[in-house]
């Protein structure tokens, strides 16, 4: 029974109060609004209060992923406790069939002073297991979470990323049908993520999952639909995962170019791509790039080395142009370095060109520039930063 | 199989009508399956707490023994003269202590419970009542030890025992059930402002003035009052008489305090359910 309605959420809203004592104030008034039972939806704010959520709606079927983004205090969380029934919605509803797992905050509830062995015991009890199952699940758990011989140490002696492997471990045992996964692998090294990826994978076709992250690679990877939230209100929806993600990283934009390091001795006056100065230019894949920095010497006898690289949105390196050095002499103020790459291949998106130069390859650095130019990629939409022109030829081999 | 899947709603508004009974119905079947998570975390808590101490177990009962001390030694030293107390007067401070102390657990208990988890309650659903529980669970284990260090005190100084004795644990159970009635009806106030877990123990100590702890009832006057309306009297006395085979005068009172605790105990039970989404939104 694939691709039923797992999650369906109509117009959900919810208010948060900035002030402490306000809001504890309204606690009261709250609790009483509950015991007498609630008929109506809240329609207009108290004072110092705003809406943390505003009018969300969305249906996620077994199967799907759908993605939350937004920056920090955008309402992901507070969204995410709705959908737990942690705290109750001041508007709307959520309707969701079937076993619910969270992923949130792995290892709440550990106690410290407790060896790895008891806690996976409470842990477990508190997402649901009975103590049988637990016992029958003991060997998959302890084998997940890769503890191994400090099982019976004390958790307070465990590093952050071994308290995560073990709450990932148990709770990796739930068999949801809707999965909640909030930023949780943050901490794990790369093995562990990697692993913990495949046992979601294992659970994400029979299950509606919603995956929060700040993590871009993480959610194109996973997702299908995504909502990009700011300040509480729907800014994004929909099944081009591509696009919401490119808003995303368009909020933290800046077309400044950042002076990171100078000693003095030269400076960038004028960076030109294609005969063309203007920011944020487009350029057709495939076609050719011709950059031209201009320069100003203010104390250098000697051509430096200048080195150019390309980077991503999320602040990879990408590409970087083969290095030249051209050591001559240099007796005028003003100077200028050519490049040219023909056929660039980059996949659409948004880059920056950062700039440094040096005495020689490896020498003491004159001058770094971040973000000095900015330019788009057009063309067909995929993830990985490169789309390789290729002549491809399917075969029946016999 | 679609129609096999429990379905949860989350909505701004009650929806339908739910009756008392179907409330009842939920909160029991709740209770039922949080019970196993209740003893974990009891048990949790408890080897939790004594792992790191030398004394370890011994603290459970080390507080109202030095409290009985005292008294003893107050009373004995003539700086205080107690009235009449219908029995030998260690076992009667013993076994006031012990209970009141029970009782002053208990009433902190459900508060306390909640403020320990509130990072967990905040980050996780599951059954509510299971934190309640297992601070219950505590309370009936920290009686049972202090029961077990007050029999031989008892027979030591003298007292025979009598078959009534079987009833002696109840007497503690109801000690457990009173606190935890008063505080669970004031657990969602006291989550919000600490104010409320700052007073109860204060006014508990006040209150044990009024209350055949460690004094008889007076014979007459103001003070006779106070201790007579004083719903903890009826179960001192009638736990001590359960121990040492009193004649039971208090025993009509008893049960209409331990009936009225329980009617108390779901009622607050049922607010604490229904308040947790407002307390957790303000809590972290």
């Amino acid at each position: 029974m694939e691709g039923e309605v797992l999650i369906k959420v109509e117009g959900l809203s919810k208010t948060f109060c900035k002030d402490l004592k306000t809001s504890l104030k309204y606690g009261v008034s709250d609790i009483w609004t509950e015991l007498i039972g609630r008929k109506k939806e809240r329609t207009d704010l108290r004072a110092k209060e705003f809406w943390a959520v505003k009018d969300i709606s969305f249906e996620v079927r077994r199967g799907e992923c759908l993605g939350l983004i937004g920056h920090n205090g955008a309402g992901k969380s507070t969204l995410l406790k709705m959908l737990n029934g942690l705290i109750n919605p001041d508007q709307g509803r959520i309707e969701m069939r079937g076993r619910i797992g969270a992923l949130i905050e792995l290892g709440a509830g550990f106690s410290p002073i407790l060896t790895g062995r008891e806690n996976i015991y409470n842990n477990a009890a508190v997402l649901g297991f009975s103590k049988k199952e637990v016992d029958a699940k003991m060997d998959e758990i302890i084998e997940f979470s890769e503890i191994g011989e400090f099982l019976d140490t004390p958790v307070q002696n465990y590093s952050s990323g071994m308290k995560v492997r073990l709450g990932f471990a148990i709770a990796a045992q739930m068999e949801p049908d809707i999965l909640i996964i909030d930023e949780v692998l943050a901490v794990g090294d790369l093995g562990f993520v990697l692993k913990c990826f495949k046992q979601i994978d294992q659970l994400l076709p029979n299950t509606a999952v919603i995956f929060v992250s700040h993590s871009m690679p993480m959610i194109s990877r996973m997702c299908n639909e995504i909502i990009l939230l700011d300040k509480g209100k729907v800014k994004f929806q929909g099944v081009d995962v591509a696009k919401g993600i490119d808003m995303y990283y368009a909020r933290f934009s800046n077309n400044e170019s950042n002076v990171v390091y100078t000693d003095g001795s030269m400076a960038l006056d004028r960076i030109v791509l294609n005969d063309d100065d203007s920011l944020n230019q487009v350029l057709d894949w495939k076609s050719d790039m011709k950059l031209k920095l201009y320069f100003h010497n203010l104390k250098l006898s000697k051509m430096p080395v200048v080195t150019v690289s390309i980077y991503d949105k999320e602040q990879r390196p990408v590409a970087i142009f083969k290095l030249i050095s051209n050591i001559c002499d240099l007796n005028s103020n003003k100077f200028s370095v050519e490049l040219t790459h023909r056929n660039l291949q980059l996949s659409k998106g948004l880059y920056s060109i950062n700039v440094s130069s040096a005495k020689s390859a490896s020498g003491e650095p004159y001058l770094r520039i971040n973000n000095a130019m900015s330019f788009q990629m057009g063309g067909e939409e995929v993830w990985p930063p490169f789309l390789l022109d290729a002549e491809v030829n399917y075969l029946v081999v016999k | 199989m679609t129609d096999k899947l429990k379905i949860t709603v989350y909505s701004a508004h009650r929806e339908g009508k739910k009756g008392v009974l179907h409330n009842l119905k939920m909160m029991l079947s709740d209770a039922k399956s949080s019970n196993g998570l209740a003893k974990q975390i009891a048990k949790r808590d408890i080897s939790a707490m004594y792992r790191q101490s030398i004394l370890g177990i011994l603290w459970a009962f080390i507080i109202p023994l030095v409290n009985a001390l005292i008294w003893l030694y107050l009373q004995g030293s003539g700086m205080i003269k107690i009235s009449d107390t219908g029995m030998a007067y260690p076992i009667y401070v013993f076994s006031g202590t012990m209970l009141w102390q029970i009782f002053v657990e208990s009433l902190q208990s459900p508060i306390q419970q909640v403020a320990a988890s509130k990072s967990i309650l905040a980050k996780l659903n599951f059954p509510r009542e299971s934190i309640i529980l297992a601070g219950i669970y505590k309370n009936l284990f920290n009686a049972s030890i202090k029961v077990l260090i007050l029999l031989p005190i008892v027979f030591y100084f003298g007292a025979a025992p009598t078959w009534t004795i079987i009833f002696f644990p109840l007497g503690n159970l109801s000690s457990a059930v009173v606190g935890n009635a008063i505080e669970l009806l004031l657990t969602p106030i006291g989550t919000l402002f600490t104010d409320v877990g700052r007073i109860i123990p204060f006014l508990a100590q006040f209150l044990m003035f009024f209350a055949p702890v460690v004094f008889a009832i007076p014979e007459s006057g103001l003070g006779k009052v106070i201790f007579e309306f004083n719903i903890m009297t009826p179960i001192l006395i009638t736990t001590r008489d359960f121990l040492v085979g009193g004649n039971l005068d208090w025993l009509f009172y008893f049960f209409m305090v331990n009936i009225g605790s329980v009617l108390v105990f779901i009622f607050g039970w049922a607010i604490y359910r229904i308040t947790m989404p407002v307390l957790i939104e303000r809590m972290n």
